[in-house]
């Protein structure tokens, strides 16, 4: 497959290893106990869900379980900070995203404390747990959030990476990963600087602005749509905020239309806020491809990534579509 | 207007074929919580057998009882009770969790028949009940709201405040029932989120309490009859339990949480669970 030689990405990206992102989280976590004291680890009765438990095992002075009350946790963690902790704090996205919005808000961004957020099952790839465990909303119910940042890694990699990230940096960070096993595009060369856009592959046709697992389809699709004579450039937008607006623009500039590709509702995620900077630097056609305004449901992983519409035939379908305003 | 409780032989008969069934939809979902739900099948069953007035051929009948399970994710066991009450056909119960199915994961009033709420995120259901109970009271209407809970739910600041809304403005025609099996996710309560003495706790919220055997259908019978003798306060039925009851490799094992069986062990527990 054609990519960057210099974004160092597995060899075989038709047939990659999978893992699940929280993986990663965990790994990340497991490290930060080792090399910085002040790391704590808050779970609210999901440890095994989002790999805090490996903490607990391995480190359990460094592990506080709050029990099912997520705004309680986010309040204490907002405490820790303030006490010179670093807490990591970790759910579902929907219980903590959700269930503690104002917590988050208020004594979290607005005093400007230093919590870290680990959002797990985000995506409809959740699966058979349904619609209230399916998370297709934290991205716009962070990134409104002043002074937060939000970051959708793509791999298990990516995950562990940004997740050692967020303890050097001061602030309130997001990071939201999934539950399933996925595709393991990245290695531990591949560059990652949270704020920066990553091109993966070249290509002036158009451009897909992809995060989570929706980077992989978005490269597979590009892969067909090249036999085609359609030149996709394929971005990896981990960041969400604070958004890479450099190279945003410049690929609406360079490519003349875009697609968007995430595993999150349509309204306000990744998509909301490519098109926020390219109708104001750079207006250019843009197609958002994420969940449509429905709920999800109970399924398979990826019977309903397919269902609805996270697969790489919807991504050419759209690359198309767009393709033909472009030439309007 | 009460019912005539079935005699205990029969009615834990029911709930023997309830829980093949609850077993038989986990094997064929492939996923599920399987402790919780063995656990708590008593609990509903007794309330729908020998207690709650309802239609099943008119779910939305206006003289029903409500039932709301606050702790969503068991929702098997009701699945299980509404399938075999003929809320909708039985063979639906082995669509459980699959695409497309009525039964979703976690209970969705809108596509499942005789659901009163969407739950799944814990804590949010006793408020449901209130308001519900509220809306009753001001038609001056007799029906009553049931609402089941875990005990790691309690630790969700929701409930308190649902108990005290309950307490204050008299709700007597809510019914609370806590699952106490002594076991969250992340292992025994007490050591998660310590909730004891947990009656004392309800009792301060001024609500009337009773401590049952959950597992005892005439003593849950006495109880909710009890709860329904009750004026002027809402009642607390503190269930004793034993999570994955009636399944010995299941019984009380942290990790069947939220675990399916396999094929074996889904024989295995059949051959225990056999008349
Ligand atoms: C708000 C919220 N937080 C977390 C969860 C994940 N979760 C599902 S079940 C459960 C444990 C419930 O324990 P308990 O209430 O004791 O139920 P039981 O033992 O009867 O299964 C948790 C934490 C959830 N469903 N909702
Ligand atoms: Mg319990």
């Amino acid at each position: 497959m054609k990519v960057e030689k210099e974004m160092h990405l597995v060899e075989d990206l038709h047939q990659p290893q999978e893992k699940p992102t929280r993986d990663g989280y965990g790994d990340g976590l497991l490290f930060l106990c080792e090399t910085n004291p002040n790391v704590v680890v808050l779970d609210a009765d999901l440890a095994k869900s989002t790999r805090t438990v490996w903490v607990r095992d391995k480190y359990p002075e460094r592990f506080i379980d709050m029990g099912i009350s997520e705004q309680d946790m986010l309040g204490t963690a907002g405490g820790l900070s303030l006490g010179g902790k670093i807490p990591f704090v970790s759910t579902y996205g929907v219980f903590v995203a959700g269930r503690a919005w104002d917590q988050i808000r208020t004594t979290v961004c607005y005093g400007g404390l230093n919590v870290k957020i680990g959002g797990a099952h985000g995506g409809i790839s959740v699966g058979p747990d349904g619609a209230t465990h399916q998370s297709l909303e934290e991205i716009p119910l962070m990134r409104v959030l002043p002074g937060m940042t939000v970051i959708a890694p793509t791999d298990c990699h990516e995950t562990k990476k940004a997740t050692l990230w967020a303890a050097e940096y001061t602030g309130p960070v997001y990071l939201r990963f999934g539950r399933e096993a996925v595709p393991i595009i990245t290695t531990e060369k591949t560059p990652f600087t949270v704020g920066k856009a990553e091109t993966y592959r070249q290509g002036d046709d158009c451009a897909i602005v992809a995060c989570g697992t929706l980077v992989w389809l978005a490269l597979l699709a590009s892969d067909e749509l090249e036999k085609e004579g359609i030149q996709c450039r394929v971005i990896n937008n981990h960041t969400i905020k604070p958004i890479d607006k450099k190279t945003l623009a410049k690929a609406a500039r360079e490519c003349g239309c875009m697609v968007t590709a995430e595993e999150h509702s349509i309204f306000g995620g990744l998509g909301g806020a490519v098109a926020e900077v390219i109708c104001q630097e750079h207006p250019v056609p843009l197609r958002i491809i994420g969940i449509e305004d429905r709920f999800g449901e109970s399924g398979e992983p990826w019977e309903l990534m397919e269902e609805f519409g996270m697969s790489k035939d919807n991504i050419k379908k759209k690359v198309k579509e767009v393709l033909k305003m472009k030439k309007k | 207007m009460a019912k005539k409780p079935l005699p205990k032989a029969e009615l834990d008969k029911i709930c023997k074929q309830l829980r093949r069934d609850i077993m038989t939809m986990l094997v064929k979902a492939g996923s599920g919580h399987a402790g919780g739900s063995l656990g708590s099948v008593e609990i509903i069953a007794t309330l729908y057998w020998n207690i709650m007035n309802f239609d099943p051929a008119n779910p939305r009948w206006d003289e029903r009882d409500y039932f709301i399970l606050s702790k969503g994710h068991v929702c098997p066991a009701q699945y299980a009770v509404l399938g075999n009450l003929g809320f909708f056909p039985k063979d639906e119960l082995w669509t459980l969790r699959k695409l497309g199915s009525i039964l979703q994961g976690h209970p969705h009033w809108l596509k499942t028949p005789g659901l009163e709420a969407s739950t799944g995120s814990l804590g949010q259901g006793l408020s449901i009940a209130n308001g519900i109970a509220m809306a009753l009271k001001r038609d001056g209407k007799p029906n009553r709201v049931f609402c089941l809970m875990g005990d790691g739910e309690q630790d969700e600041g929701q409930i308190w405040e649902a108990g005290m809304t309950a307490a204050h403005y008299k709700l007597d025609n809510v019914c609370g029932i806590v699952d106490r099996n002594y076991l969250q996710i992340d292992g025994n309560t007490e050591d998660v989120m310590g909730l004891d003495t947990l009656s004392d706790k309800w009792r301060a919220f001024n609500w009337n309490v009773i401590e049952c055997d959950g597992h005892d259908v005439d003593a849950l019978t006495d109880a909710y009859n009890q709860a329904i003798a009750t004026k002027g306060k809402p009642t607390i039925i503190i269930a004793r339990t034993t999570k994955g009851k009636g399944v010995s490799f299941i019984e009380n094992q942290v990790d069947w949480h939220g675990k399916a069986p396999n094929q074996e062990q889904y024989e295995k527990a059949m051959a225990e669970l056999a008349d």
